[in-house]
Parts: C-alpha cells; structure tokens; sequence
C-alpha cells in the first residue's frame, strides 16, 4: 500500500514533466514511420527493416530511453531532500523499489502499445503472437528500469543522462535493432549474446512472426534470469547510496 | 529520563553520540542532551558545528559513529522503523514533490505514514487551513514561494502527528515576514508537541525555544534556557546615562551600589550583573543630576554565542 501510494506520485511526477509522455511514445511512433519509409524507398534494404522486424527493435529503443528516464529521476530525487523525508518515514528498501519501478512498467506498456498501433496502421496484420510479446517485453523493461535505477543510484542528476544515453547504443547496437547480429558475427555477436538484449529481439521477434512460446523457452530463461540479477543489483545500488 | 510514576519524561535522550566523517572530520563529538516532551529545543551553532549531523542521526538518516540515542524511549539503532514511526523531520532544503499540489503532498506523505485515506484528507485539508495555504491546496508546488514551501514542509511533517518534529534550519533564507509567521505557526506546538529545531539565528532560538544547546565544531558548549545563559555566561546588564551637572558624588554614590561605574565623554556607563534603574534615577537625582538620556542594555545572546563560537568553550552545566 504504501509502495504504491509512493508510486503513484513518481507516476504523476513524471507525467506531469511536459517532456516525459511525448518523447517516450512520441519518439518511437516517429522512428518506426521514419524507418518504414525509408525501407519502403529503398527495395533492397535489409529485412531488418520490415515492419515486423523493425517493430520489436523500436521497442527496445523506447524501453532503452525508459533507462536513461528512470536514472535522471532517481538521480534527481536522490540529490533533493524530499529523498530524505522519504527516507525517515517507516518505508522499507521494497517500497522504494515497487515505486520506482511500477510507473515506468506502465510507461514502457503505453509505449510498446503506441508503436504495435503504429506498425498495424503501417501495415503489420494483427494476430495473438502480438499479445503473447509482452512476455518479453515486460521483464525487457524491467531490466531497463532497473539499469536506470542503477545509474541513479550511483551517478549525480549531471551524469546519469549520459550514461543512459550511453546504455541505449549498446542495448540497440549489441541487442540487434540496426543489424542483423550473425552478419556481424565474431566477438561483437558473442559479446551480444552474453547480452539479454539480443535474446530479447529474437524471442519477441518469433513471437511477432507467428512462432511458438515454446520455442523462445532458452531466451526467457536468459531474459528473466537478467531481470533478477538487474533487480538485485538495483536494490544493492539503492540501498548502498542511501545507507545510514 | 523517568517521571515519578514511571513514564518518560524525555522525548529524545542523547548519550555520547559521535559521528566521523573520514579519518579528520569529526562532526559530532561526543553528545550527550536530554530533551523533554512538550518542550520547543533548539540547536543552535554556527554553518558546520553538526546540528544537521545530530539530526539526521536521531531521524536514523546517518549512523552514529558510536554512541546512542532513544527517541521516545526507542532505540535509534536497534529499532529505526520504530522511530520512524513516531517521529517527523522537515529537512534543511525544501522537501517537497514539486510537480504535485499541496494537498497531493499531504495526502502522500499520510499514506505512507499508513494513515487511511479519508483521515488522511480531512487532516491535510485542516495543516494546509493551519498553515495558512489552504486556498492554495490545488495548486502545484512548483510555484510556491520560498515561505510558503516551508510552511507546506513543516505541514508535510505534521501528517502523521509525530510525537517528535525534527525541523532541520526552518526558516533559513526566508524573509522577515515569512519568518514571522513561521514562529508563529512553531509557537503554536509549544507544550503540545517536542520539537527540535536547529537554526543558526541567534534571534529564533531566543525567540522559540524553551531551551537552547549551542553546538560548535561538533560539541556541546552551552545548555540552558536562553535566560540561563545569558545571566550564568554574559552577566552584565549596561546602562548608559546622559546627563546635565553631572558631579563626581554622584559617581561615588552611585559606586556605592554598583563597582562598574565609568564616565567618558560626559556619558555615564553603569555595569552589573543585576541593574536597577530606580535605584540608578534616585541616586543621580538626589544629587541634583538631571537625566537627559537613558539607555539599558540587558545581556546579548549575540555576545555569548559570538564569544563561544570563536573558541571559547562554556561550562556545560550552566
């Protein structure tokens, strides 16, 4: 109760910030028609750019801008006293992190839903497979949220940006969202599937494509077994910088 | 601290509370403080005597480096959510969630003290009246004024109706005006709530507080009422006195009453622990002396912080 009583003005906090709701859904929206027209233009680019390969790598971008969000907010509240109030109240170290991570979660839905109405009215035929995703979109965000909170917790409101900004290349660039992976092969493909991104775009991919929920069963494992580790990790970090 | 019957009679116990920052700084050197329920405190120190540092180790923000503390009768380190739960702090920089309303504030800060929601509403709706905010309680805080973000702050710390409130510098930076009425709203707890407040302004803690403890560079240098100590650690009151025919006899006659008596300038200056001005006027006038000027000084909070602040340490126990 009192997590989600604190969520509920993180969410209203970042809603009410002009910028935020525009440029998290916004952005992706004009991507995904910028990307589909000029593949359109062009008969011999890649598949990557097809809109039901496209879509899912758009929605990584989006969630990866949840990351570089969620760290300046952190940052910024960790640098105000309203932290400290916080932080003498009965709270306990899990309210904090269901605050911080439950209005984004909403975010990162709004934003998938905005670019699959996007890639529908781009052409993309609708079927279950676009549901079953949010398996793997949902704990994708998760591991962004969480990276965020990572940043926040341990770089000021100045440093954290850029850092985050710093994770969205390489979340989209080793993750697969620019180029297909094994045409790049070698160490920077290894390194991607160390990676949960990449394991990410695949299964969310499959799924788009028709595929089976059994057959991405490796990739949800890879998934939420990052989740946790990056959930800890953001509790550690949170925990760390606001220690007695 | 125990009553006759049994209860605590103090709401926060202090005892050789030290915190260290790195291996040279020691913030807080060795504490001890008894501060009673219902009772306005002040600390009162110069920027970076540890008055913050106290604070946030009693609101179980900052570990003390040893030492310990209770607040009511809770244990600071063995039960911090327990202290949490009776207490409230208004932090030195405006700590508010700039993007919501001021009853949004309220309402969150209620919710988190487990307060249900419609006690909750009704409560804030009567802090933001008492606070004077009231018809503003739809409107974003982000364009509050200074005084009022303070206001909205302490009312923020009073949601939950703490048994301690903690006000970490509450009118630091503000206008005269708003200060004012921050003294009042703070006068208004007194023998209702403990309220423990720092500020570095001489004028507020003589102004609010029932007792004041002056800290420098980490330790305790003076406790007592504002009244104690001015007369255990300044003692003189002055009297300056203008006057025609003014002749030595009165000089010595008025020696004969108080040892200080010095005339510069064709200006009487009369020094003593204790000054009475009838006394002085029918000295001066049985011997013809006629008064044109008269001025009295009693004892300056200012002199003895200035003169503990720039080094000097008082006897504690005064």
């Amino acid at each position: 109760m009192k997590a989600l009583s604190l969520a509920g003005r993180n969410l209203k906090e970042v809603y009410r910030e002009i910028a935020v709701i525009p440029l998290s859904v916004g952005q992706p929206v004009v991507f995904l028609l910028l990307f589909n027209y000029f593949s359109k233009s062009d008969p011999a680019a890649p598949d990557i750019f097809r809109i039901d390969m496209l879509v899912p790598g758009i929605i990584l971008l989006s969630l990866g801008f949840i990351t570089l969000f969620s760290a300046l907010f952190l940052a910024r509240d960790r640098q105000s006293a309203f932290l400290t109030r916080l932080l003498a109240a009965p709270l306990t170290p899990s309210d904090f992190i269901l605050a911080y991570i439950i209005p984004y979660i909403l975010i990162a839905i709004l934003q998938t839903v905005a670019c699959f109405i996007m890639a529908l009215v781009l052409g993309m035929s609708f079927h279950a497979g676009i549901l079953l995703s949010f398996i793997v979109f949902i704990p994708l965000a998760i591991i962004c949220i969480a990276l965020g909170m990572i940043l926040g917790s341990l770089f000021s409101e100045n440093v954290a940006p850029g850092i985050g900004s710093i994770a969205i290349m390489v979340m989209t660039l080793l993750g697969g969202v620019w180029m297909d992976l094994s045409w790049v092969g070698g160490w920077f493909e290894r390194i991607a599937y160390i990676l949960p991104f990449a394991h990410g775009l695949d299964a969310a991919r499959v799924l788009i494509g028709g595929g089976a929920v059994s057959s991405i069963g490796s990739e949800l494992i890879w998934i939420l077994g990052y989740m946790i580790v990056f959930i800890s990790l953001g509790i550690l970090s949170f925990r760390w910088k606001t220690k007695p | 601290m125990k009553g006759e019957n049994g209860n605590l009679v103090s709401a926060v116990e202090i005892n050789n509370l030290s915190r260290r920052f790195g291996k040279h700084l020691l913030a807080v050197d060795n504490l001890n403080l008894s501060i009673k329920r219902g009772e306005i405190f002040a600390l009162l120190g110069p920027n970076g005597a540890g008055k913050t540092t106290t604070i946030k180790m009693l609101c179980c923000l900052l570990r003390p480096s040893s030492g310990n503390a209770t607040v009511m009768g809770k244990d600071i380190l063995q039960a911090p959510q327990a202290v949490k739960q009776v207490i409230n702090v208004s932090p030195q920089e405006t700590a508010v969630a700039r993007n919501l309303t001021a009853l949004e504030n309220l309402i969150l800060m209620g919710k988190i003290y487990g307060i249900n929601s419609g006690k909750t509403r009704a409560r804030a709706e009567e802090l933001l009246e008492m606070v004077g905010l009231g018809k503003r309680s739809g409107e974003a805080v982000k364009r509050f004024s200074g005084g009022m973000l303070r206001r909205l702050s302490i009312a923020m710390a009073l949601i939950s109706d703490p048994c301690v409130l903690f006000l970490d510098e509450p009118t630091a930076g503000l206008d005269a005006r708003s200060r004012k009425s921050l003294w009042e709203l703070i006068e208004s707890f007194r023998g209702k709530k403990t309220v423990v407040l720092t500020t570095h302004y001489l004028e507020e803690a003589d102004a609010l507080a029932d007792r004041l403890a002056i800290i420098n560079k980490g330790r305790l240098v003076a406790l007592g009422t504002s009244e104690e100590l001015k007369q255990k650690l300044a003692g003189m009151e002055t009297m300056t006195i203008k006057a025609e025919d003014l002749t030595q006899k009165a000089v010595e006659r008025l020696e004969e009453n108080y040892p200080r008596v010095t005339l510069t300038d064709g200006k009487l200056i009369i020094e003593a622990e204790k000054l009475d001005f009838d006394t002085v006027v029918d000295c001066l006038r049985a011997e013809g002396v006629r008064i044109k000027w008269l001025s009295m000084k009693e004892p300056s909070l200012d002199e003895i912080y200035l003169k503990i602040t720039e080094g000097g340490q008082m006897d504690e126990s005064a």
